[in-house]
């Protein structure tokens, strides 16, 4: 939760239904403002094209089919990564809180790994894998990992001790005892390292598709460039925004599904 | 330690728990013909217990008897061995020397615990934190049941749906004792109990833990730092100092007790005057 959203408004000053619209007032302001410079000239169409331009290239490149063909193949690759480097840093992030051994076996290795910037693997993975899918699932699946292995690790470490006391005195097996106290307790956290990585997913996607691909929303932005189609690059800019915005959204959805025992998730 | 020691209970127990009637109405007479049928509480004996950390020796030989059914408080100074004595009698922790044994073969379910903490798990609803205590018997069919009569008996059945986190500090606690008590125990340890409560929930609570402990028979014993909550509750107040049990004290005054009254508070003051002097000493 960021900081605005604890900070609650006094109850009179809180209309519900324009609650959910104030969040995209900037936003909107923003495209007002940059039409309007647009139009008057003021930023030359060269430097920036108008928003109704970047729609109009939108509208032909939807008509075309190319945009959501380029759309669909980034956002498969942002999923397929996701999953993978997300379910080996789940993976290890769980055996390693849980089990010493598996914790003194890799973690300094995973934490050495950890401080290799992974976009400076991209020359060796083109070497590797060319610029076929595999080199883009990897270096999303790399850069997924680690939030959410250190993420999951923390919060599996972090569960009260107490809470699981209790539940060894009211006679739980081990594996109800992770399923009753040590993931839900964990899940804060797990939820933490999700949104972390959702972010460095679409980071490593956009460096991984300029530089390297054949079909995607980089290679669309990059191809643009070389025909100085400057509206497409704009637009393939603003969808990764809104497809950003979009996975944040879907994980906020899930944190107040699982998370509504959790006092920052209740009604106040 | 006392794993060994709990094996099987007779069959009939296990049917009539399994007999309950969910209704609250008819829980006070049906108690009574189960009180009449089996007794409740388990006696307890102890014999040169000793228990160290490091190499410092917290409890020094105790030996103490304690019969089915006694309420038995245990205070001290901080330090003296009082909530260690406490989680080896729940079997929380392992001793060096000497044996605790309840007369006969126990099941875990058959001794509970309550912390000064309630531990309630946040993520799941004051119905299903009761249901924790079932222990094995968590997935059977009536464990709903028994939890929901478990929650009216410490009169938060309104509050089944809540999540723990809305509960003021003595709800919660009464949720932690409707955990104990779901799996009807026949020795209940309460560490400090109600130390973090403020002053008037903490009468309310000694009333119910007295309630609760008169309907259902179960050996009580309870840690604590305050003296008159000690002798209000208990039918003896043992002091421990330095490992050993120093003083015995027997309350003999009815139930139900008032609480202030002359009786009861120069039992207090002597109790009091115990500690003090072993405070001195050091």
């Amino acid at each position: 939760m960021s900081l605005i959203d604890s900070v609650s408004l006094p109850r009179s000053f809180r209309l519900p239904r324009v609650d959910g619209l104030i969040q995209w007032i900037v936003p909107l302001a923003i495209i007002a403002i940059w039409q309007v410079a647009s139009v008057t000239g003021f930023v030359p169409t060269r430097v920036l094209p108008a928003p109704s331009d970047v729609v109009l290239a939108g509208w032909k490149l939807l008509l075309s089919g190319e945009l959501v063909r380029n759309i669909w193949v980034s956002f498969w690759r942002a999923s397929i990564g996701f999953l993978i480097g997300g379910g080996i840093g789940f993976a290890f992030g769980l055996a390693n809180g849980l089990s010493q051994l598996s914790a003194k076996l890799t973690d300094t290795t995973l934490q050495m790994v950890r401080n290799v910037p992974h976009l400076a693997l991209i020359p060796l993975v083109i070497l590797w894998f060319g610029i076929d899918e595999s080199a883009k699932l990897f270096l999303v699946a790399l850069g997924v990992f680690f939030p959410i292995y250190l993420n999951t690790l923390h919060g599996i470490r972090t569960v009260d001790p107490q809470l699981i006391e209790m539940g060894r005195i009211y006679g739980m097996t081990d594996s109800e005892l992770f399923r009753r106290v040590i993931f839900p307790g964990a899940l804060p956290s797990i939820f933490v390292g999700i949104r972390f990585a959702l972010g460095i997913m679409w980071l490593t996607l956009i460096v991984a598709e300029t530089i390297a691909a054949s079909s995607g929303l980089g290679y669309m932005a990059m191809q643009a460039r070389e025909f100085m189609l400057i509206d497409v690059v704009v637009l393939s800019i603003l969808i990764y925004a809104l497809l950003g915005k979009l996975a944040d959204s879907a994980s906020r959805v899930l944190e107040r599904l699982t998370l509504s025992w959790h006092p920052a998730f209740q009604k106040r | 330690m006392q794993t060994a020691l709990r094996t099987t209970l007779p069959e009939t127990e296990l049917a009539s728990r399994a007999n309950f009637v969910p209704q609250a109405r008819v829980v006070r007479e049906e108690r009574q013909e189960e009180r009449q049928a089996q007794t409740t509480g388990l006696p307890l004996s102890i014999r040169g217990l000793r228990k160290s950390f490091v190499d410092n020796e917290v409890l020094r030989g105790i030996d103490l008897h304690i019969p089915a059914g006694q309420f038995v408080a245990i205070v001290g100074k901080s330090g003296c061995g009082k909530s260690t004595l406490l989680r080896l009698i729940a079997g929380l922790e392992k001793f060096e020397a000497g044996s605790i044994s309840f007369g006969q073969d126990v099941q875990p379910e058959d001794i509970r615990v309550m912390f000064q903490e309630p531990r309630l798990l946040p993520w799941a609803r004051v119905l299903a934190n009761v249901e924790v205590g079932l222990g094995r018997d968590r997935s059977s069919g009536d464990a709903h049941a028994r939890a929901e009569k478990a929650l009216t008996e410490v009169g938060l059945a309104d509050k089944r749906d809540q999540w723990p986190s809305v509960l003021s500090g003595g709800q919660k606690q009464r949720v932690a004792l409707g955990r104990a008590l779901v799996s009807r125990p026949r020795v209940l340890a309460f560490d400090e109990p109600l130390g973090a409560l403020d002053a008037l929930t903490r009468i309310s609570m000694q009333r119910l833990l007295e309630r609760v402990w008169r309907d259902q028979g179960f050996t009580a014993i309870l840690v604590t730092h305050d003296v008159s909550e000690a002798v209000a509750l208990a039918d003896r107040v043992l002091v421990i100092d330095e490992g050993r049990i120093a003083h015995d004290v027997t309350v003999n005054a009815a139930r139900p007790r008032e609480r202030g009254s002359a009786e009861l508070a120069s039992l207090e003051g002597s109790i009091l005057s115990h500690l003090l002097s072993a405070e001195d000493r050091t």
